[in-house]
């Protein structure tokens, strides 16, 4: 069986990346948005591989709802791109700071 | 003597100052001046009756209080008269002297459009003064002491379209400013040691406090009387202008002439001689502080008399006439001759009214021309004036038979017999004092009515002599300015004064001349055997030298005595000192709290300061605020990760 601190170390590793890519990404918010998938992702991977060194199912179910929940989060989000596109004419990230104060 | 006959004597002139001020067109400018004049007149009635009733029917000296205004921790803060034989020679003098200048008013201020104010002015002033030489207690004193000088900056300023006059006026009341809070630290002193305002009180506690000592530089307990009375006459050296606050009376000569004779000469200037003499039973307490009234009173009669030798303002030649007057006062108060002080203020009120009024006509004759160069031989134009102005100038030399002979060479025995430190220098200052009045008196007087006339061409086309309504006030003068000397022998030696001024047997110089005393007449008599007829005698003849016989020698002496006539004309100097050292010092100080204090410190950084770098740190904060999601998610997880490690490590 594999050890669980592989399993944790390949979650760390995809968190990390997703992070990074939150960060040093500065074109595109489709980008933002699949690493904030991935970022699930990696959550999801913890949920799994606790659930199989504790031998129970809860995470597991955990899971699908979170999977479910970021399906949703995916259609509202491209939503949101697709009328940020109308509005702005861009997805650039570079150009999106009107929050800036 | 009744409460009702006080209050009326007292409140008639507020009561017709205030129908002529607001009363406005209703009133009229004929019905303010007989309003006032009529209120002035019944004072002036009452305070007869009130001298009858003390005098001779020998009435009881009334003490009581009027009105409770507060009571603060068992302070009395009280309205109330107390009327003796002091005050009510003073308040005869001033109605007396205050109805004079109200007829003459009537002549002098005819074209001027300001004639109801004025009116409303100088009764507002008679009210004030009254309420100051009746008051029973230091507060009503302290009213009527700021009241005067409030009137006095009013009237100064008069002609307020004049900056000169705005100058004089705010001049007056600064330094009037600086006495005053000698005066207020005087009267702070002696609630604090007596706890009573009240003068009875204040009186009896006298001897207690005469005990006390103070400890103003630590290590050296001062006296505590001496501090009292030393503070209550820094009061009376602004108010009476007293060397080194006599500098604003020259200047209030910028006001009209009858406020001039009224409240810068007979009346409102006394008040400080008054309150010593009324003071008497406590500075008699005090040897230090008779000898500083005695040293600074003398001083100002011979050094401010020796200026009234350079002017050439007739007006200014009798104001510095007055503050040497004043001196002659101030220097009797410190050898403990109050009496004689408040003699010599009488007969001063009556011939220096006089001398004034005088010149006021002359000035009126001139269209309003000061200048006694451009005067001479006006004696064929106004005799009135002229005999009337002879009057006040021989009672003011002293020449014997007339009022201020007596009164001044009183002052001059009582001064020569004080034993207190300070005495001889006393006496000489006022000795040599004689020469310098006789010089300028008679200097004044053959400028401006002998000799050939100097009048220019305009004022010659328009010479016209003035109306009865002036001359009748000048004979009204002069005949007290002729007799009021007469009564020394009752005032000074017969006990007049009473209760009413306390002198310790070792120091009352009085008393010992008033055992010598043979009559006035022997008095008068005995002056022709004694010094200071014949240095009167000398100034009068260097005058008649250097005036009328030879003009040319003037100039010789003032090219002489270059350094002298620069000291002089320079007026020793304190006007210079004043504005050169004392106001720059006091500017640069302004500037200073104002530039460091309040800009840099208090709005710099106190105010702007906070404010500012509240701003510069949202500045630096605002920084992170760029508007881009990714860098807000960064934070976030930077947050969290910083909460778990914080988290975790203390776990």
């Amino acid at each position: 069986m594999i050890p669980l601190e592989y399993l944790l170390t390949l979650s760390a590793i995809l968190f990390a990346l997703s992070v990074a890519g939150i960060f040093l990404n500065r074109k595109n918010v489709l980008l933002l948005l699949m690493c904030i998938e991935l970022l699930l992702l990696a959550a999801n991977f913890n949920f799994i591989a606790f659930s199989r060194y504790l031998g129970q199912l809860d995470g597991q179910i955990f899971v699908f709802f979170v999977l479910t929940v970021a399906a949703a989060e995916s259609a509202i989000g491209l939503a949101i791109v697709v009328v940020l596109f109308r509005d702005r004419r861009t997805i650039n990230v570079e150009q999106l700071n009107r929050l800036e104060g | 003597m009744s409460e009702t006959l006080l209050l009326a004597i007292a409140l008639l002139p507020l009561l017709a100052a205030l129908l002529a001020a607001l009363g406005g067109k209703a009133i009229g400018r004929a019905g303010a001046a007989a309003v006032t004049i009529g209120a002035v007149a019944l004072s002036f009635i009452g305070s007869c009756v009130v001298m009858k009733d003390l005098v001779v029917d020998h009435a009881p000296s009334f003490n009581g209080t009027v009105y409770t205004w507060l009571i603060s921790d068992g302070l009395h803060i009280q309205v109330g008269f107390l009327v003796d034989h002091l005050s009510a020679l003073m308040m005869v003098v001033v109605t007396f002297v205050s109805l004079c200048v109200h007829v003459y008013t009537l002549g002098y201020m005819r074209e001027d459009p300001g004639y109801q104010r004025f009116f409303a002015y100088i009764c507002l002033f008679t009210f004030s003064m009254l309420m100051l030489v009746m008051s029973n207690n230091f507060m009503q004193l302290f009213f009527g002491w700021e009241a005067v000088g409030v009137v006095s900056y009013l009237l100064i300023g008069f002609w307020y379209t004049r900056p000169s006059a705005i100058f004089a006026s705010l001049k007056a009341f600064l330094v009037n400013r600086v006495g005053d809070l000698g005066f207020l630290l005087g009267i702070a002193g002696v609630l604090y040691f007596t706890g009573s305002l009240d003068y009875q009180s204040v009186f009896a506690a006298a001897p207690a406090v005469a005990g006390k000592s103070v400890m103003l530089i630590s290590g050296h307990p001062s006296s505590a009387m001496t501090l009292i009375c030393i503070c209550l006459f820094i009061g009376a050296m602004g108010k009476s202008a007293q060397m080194p606050l006599h500098v604003w009376l020259p200047d209030s000569m910028e006001g009209p002439t009858p406020i001039s004779a009224l409240i810068h000469a007979a009346t409102m200037v006394t008040a400080g001689i008054f309150m010593v003499a009324r003071m008497s039973p406590l500075f008699e307490y005090s040897q230090a502080a008779l000898s500083f009234v005695l040293v600074i009173g003398a001083s100002t009669a011979f050094f401010m008399g020796l200026l009234g030798i350079v002017a050439t303002d007739i007006k200014r030649v009798i104001a510095y006439s007055t503050l040497s007057q004043l001196g002659y006062m101030t220097a009797g108060l410190g050898a403990s001759a109050y009496s004689a002080a408040i003699f010599h203020l009488m007969t001063h009120a009556f011939f220096k009214a006089l001398l004034f009024l005088a010149a006021g006509a002359v000035i009126i004759a001139m269209h309003h021309e000061q200048d006694m160069r451009k005067m001479g031989g006006l004696r064929r134009r106004m005799p009135v004036t002229y005999w009337t102005a002879m009057v006040g100038a021989l009672a003011l030399i002293g020449t014997p038979f007339f009022s201020g002979f007596f009164s001044k060479d009183a002052l001059i025995e009582l001064v020569h017999a004080s034993h207190l430190h300070g005495a001889v220098y006393a006496y000489w200052c006022v000795l040599l004092s004689v020469f310098v009045t006789a010089l300028y008196t008679f200097r004044m007087m053959f400028l401006t009515f002998h000799g050939p006339e100097r009048l220019d061409h305009h004022a010659r086309e328009h010479f016209h002599d003035v109306g009865w309504d002036m001359k009748g006030p000048l004979v009204a003068l002069a005949i007290p300015s002729l007799l009021a000397g007469y009564t020394i022998g009752p005032v000074l030696f017969g006990g007049y004064f009473g209760d009413s001024i306390r002198v310790f047997p070792s120091q009352d110089v009085v008393g010992q001349l008033g055992r010598e005393w043979a009559g006035s007449l022997h008095f008068a008599l005995h002056a022709f055997v004694s010094l200071p007829l014949y240095i009167a005698a000398a100034g009068v003849l260097t005058a008649w030298v250097f005036v009328l016989q030879k003009p040319q020698w003037g100039d010789a002496v003032r090219q002489r005595l270059v350094l002298l006539n620069r000291i002089l004309a320079n007026k020793f100097y304190f006007d210079w000192f004043n504005e050169h050292v004392l106001v720059r010092a006091t500017r640069a100080l302004g500037t200073a709290l104002w530039r460091g204090g309040d800009q840099a410190v208090i709005d710099g950084m106190a105010v702007n300061g906070s404010v500012g770098s509240i701003g510069r740190l949202a500045g630096v904060a605002r920084q992170l605020q760029s508007g881009f999601l990714y860098s807000y998610a960064f934070w976030m997880i930077i947050g969290l990760a910083a909460l778990l490690g914080w988290f975790l490590i203390r776990v």
